[in-house]
């Protein structure tokens, strides 16, 4: 081996040293781009340079798919072979590339030129299929036929209320105007601003469907200092796009929700958690912070600090993101205790996704009576849905809550070819048939329907596809994003994936449809973190749905009790 | 202050701040555990330990459950003895349980079969063999954590192992895989002390059961003692 050059390390690293142990993610960061991968003899001189134990670091780098403790390509094309990039053959993209340069997946050329990964959801489903490139640090995107520097932002719907400034490249804040919602709120009472949300209704758009005032007024209320706001952009559902749509074109909008909560609970310090797959979003972020602080929103009383993930959809989980701030393996922890009270660096903290961020300026503007009109009555306000698949226009959908799902279809120029099934809230969904397409979409009628919200996706198929050939996807992306930490997800998605695998290439074993039933029930009832609880959901919903394909090869089907 | 509460249609009570596993213990109700011990922090990550709570949506986890007044629940319910049989064939499944008799033991009691999924693929590794105290099989590694926990803050504070992989490739594994000696590790022996399964095991028990005699042995620890001249 080469003998590595610490020399250009150290001053990349001296900005990182007051961090410490929590400085460990963007000085892993900082040295790969140095040296294109993490050398034994780099880990070790990030390690001393912030005092983290040599076993730690290694622990850390062997979490995060995107840090590579062995040389890689200077160039890395990551091709999506998720659900939706698999329906514009993403597998014929990635098979052209490997017979073009002779390497298969996860492979470098000899040269060490290129790498070849096949990689989760790149929250680009409306460009499918999905590549992102970096090639010698300068990334770009494609959809298999132009490269881009950005994702083009594809914006739909009724409404332009939280997609007003997209569409049109990032807004700055000389066309995004003074924040005028937090001039409004710092001139109210802290307890008004949470009133304030508490009667919009607003409920969180990342997924798991919570109260937004409740958690506002949970760390409010709760006993130390500092306390944080977090805006959770680590978006990597598949099939979600929605939250790299909103802050790549108009990060002010995430900003000042941001510094709204942060007067409301009384925060001093914030984070944005941006995805690693999002590497095009930081410098129009970092601009945008900038320009804040020059205006005096941002100032020594509250201040944002942005981190970048490195390849994991465990990190967006609340507390697996804390875990992530604080330089550790992103595994979720045990709740309670809840982030309200003990959350990043064990303090008081609020996080809410991008989108719910998005709306509170809106709230504080309008005021809640005057955004309740929107939506209904339950489920208030502007949503965003992920079209994906096979649509006539997939793209970000802005609507009211309560239209349905027929309509929101008709809106995307309808299926293209006949319906066979949607999937409705992303990996950790479920399937939808022609049967819902009357469904209101709204939390309460889309949960009467057993169809989860999620964070908004509505992944089409058509009558041509093969769902066994989805479920094996699925049942990979959760083999390979399971953080490992408790038994009935660690080892039950590896079984899942092995069954889906048989079930795709039609090899079912007896009793598999019995087998995965009882791996997807556990993992459903005892997984410690919301990854596991659901990450049978979709394939438990297609049991029910096509009972026929659990068939084995004599064509017997086993009983599917559901 | 104390609080009472029903656990299989029983009355106890127990400590304010107990878990719900010290006080089925303490009554004589047997929750099985695999990653719980004494000597280390409780993560819930075998999830062995779950028990049916009224009012709850999913199972929880008894090592770390408070018990609280008027709560109700269920030790033994179906959802419960699926979530434990399921776990346990799983286990079987992925690694060499051999040197886990109380895991063993609770496949029989639970009916659990341990050829429950065949063409699995199974987590398998050489056995680690480059210290003179103690060797490393994570062929036999379930991954209850406490290893990792008494090397760090739990304990000894040596950090000399932490995971390697994610997921199901998940394993202990120290700095780069560097060999033990060439790591922070002391010898101090309590992560051999902690470990269920024999994954972890001194290096004199490894040897014995190899075939080799108490006098082969010895003489490998002369030759190891023998002081520079």
């Amino acid at each position: 081996m080469t003998e590595i050059d610490l020399t250009p390390l150290q001053p990349a690293l001296e900005k990182f040293i007051p961090l410490r142990r929590s400085g460990l993610l963007p000085a892993l960061h900082a040295a790969q781009e140095i040296y294109g991968w993490l050398p034994r003899e780099v880990a070790a001189e990030v390690a001393k340079t912030l005092h983290v134990p040599l076993a730690d670091i290694h622990g850390v780098i062997e979490f995060y798919s995107l840090f590579y403790n062995e040389p890689v390509g200077r160039k890395i094309i990551r091709v999506c072979a998720d659900p939706a990039c698999a329906l514009k053959d993403a597998d014929g993209l990635l098979a052209r590339l490997r017979s073009q340069h002779g390497i298969e997946d996860g492979q470098t050329t000899p040269d060490g030129t290129l790498t070849i990964e096949r990689s989760p959801c790149l929250g680009l489903c409306e460009h499918a299929p999905a590549t992102w490139t970096v090639d010698g640090g300068i990334s770009t995107v494609g959809d298999g036929t132009a490269e881009r520097d950005r994702p083009q932002s594809v914006i739909y719907g009724s409404l332009r209320m939280l997609t007003v400034n997209c569409g049109n490249g990032t807004t700055s804040l000389a066309k995004y105007g003074e924040y005028a919602a937090l001039k409004k709120a710092r001139a109210m009472k802290p307890e008004e601003v949470v009133n304030e949300i508490k009667s919009s209704g607003l409920v969180g758009r990342g997924g798991a469907g919570f109260n937004t005032a409740l958690k506002w007024e949970g760390a409010a209320k709760a006993d130390g200092s500092p306390k944080y706001v977090i805006c959770n952009a680590d978006e990597s559902e598949p099939g979600t796009f929605k939250d790299r749509v909103l802050l790549l074109d108009d990060p002010h909008r995430a900003i000042e929700g941001m510094c709204i909560a942060a007067h409301a609970v009384g925060a001093s310090k914030g984070y944005v958690y941006l995805r690693g797959e999002y590497p095009y979003i930081l410098p129009p972020l970092e601009n945008a912070l900038n320009e804040a602080r020059a205006a005096g929103y941002l100032n020594e009383d509250f201040d944002i600090e942005i981190r970048v993930g490195a390849g994991a959809y465990i990190c967006g989980e609340e507390t697996a993101l804390f875990e992530s701030i604080e330089g550790k393996r992103g595994f979720p922890r045990v709740k309670p205790p809840f982030p309200t009270t003990n959350g990043l660096f064990d303090k008081p903290t609020v996080i809410n996704n991008v989108e719910t961020l998005f709306n509170v300026p809106l709230i504080i503007e309008k005021g809640a009576a005057e955004y309740r009109k929107i939506g209904t009555e339950k489920s208030s306000g502007p949503k965003l849905f992920c079209l994906s698949g096979d649509v006539a226009r997939p793209g970000v959908y802005e609507v009211p809550f309560g239209i349905t799902l027929r309509e929101l279809l008709e809106m995307a120029g309808g299926v293209t070819g006949g319906l066979q099934s949607i999937l409705f809230g992303g990996a950790a969904g479920a399937f939808a048939t022609s049967a819902q397409l009357d469904v209101k979409l709204t939390f309460e009628d889309l949960r009467a329907a057993g169809l989860p919200l999620g964070s908004g996706v509505v992944m089409v198929f058509n009558e041509t596809r093969d769902m066994r050939d989805v479920l094996k996807r699925l049942g990979r992306f959760f083999a390979h994003e399971s953080c490992g930490k408790c038994y009935p997800c660690q080892m039950g998605t590896q079984r899942q994936m092995e069954i889906l695998e048989r079930v795709a290439s039609k090899k079912i074993l007896p009793e598999d449809a019995l087998r995965l039933q009882d791996v997807g029930w556990t993992m459903t009832d005892a997984s410690l973190c919301g990854l596991g609880q659901t990450a049978a959901s979709a394939v438990l919903s297609a049991m029910k749905l096509w009972p026929e394909i659990f068939k084995d090869e004599d064509g017997n089907a086993y009983k599917v009790t559901l | 202050m104390t609080v009472t509460f029903l656990m299989d249609g029983k009355e106890i009570t127990a400590e304010d701040g107990q878990t719900l596993l010290e006080a089925a213990r303490e009554n004589g109700v047997d929750i099985p555990t695999i990653c719980w011990h004494e000597a280390t922090t409780s993560n819930a990550v075998c999830r062995i330990c779950v028990v049916e709570v009224e009012g709850m949506r999913l199972l929880q986890p008894a090592c770390i459950v408070k018990a609280a007044e008027r709560m109700k629940v269920q030790t033994r319910s179906e959802r419960v003895t699926r979530a434990r049989r399921t776990v346990l064939e799983m286990l079987a499944s992925t690694m060499d349980l051999s040197d886990a008799p109380e895991v063993l033991a609770m496949m029989d009691e639970y009916g659990a079969d341990a050829s429950r999924f065949p063409e699995a693929r199974r987590r398998e590794s050489e056995v680690k063999d480059d210290n003179p105290m103690y060797i490393r099989d994570y062929s036999k590694c379930l991954l209850c954590w406490r290893c990792v926990q008494v090397c760090a803050a739990d304990a000894q504070y040596t950090f000399a192992i932490n995971f390697d992989g994610r997921g199901y490739d998940t394993q202990i594994g120290t700095f780069f895989d560097r060999a033990i000696p060439e790591t922070t590790c002391v010898l101090c022996g309590q992560c051999v002390g902690v470990c269920p399964t024999g994954a972890l095991k001194a290096k004199r028990e490894y040897l014995l059961e190899q075939g080799m005699t108490s006098e082969q042995i010895s003489v490998l620890n002369t030759g190891r003692k023998r002081r520079k001249p």
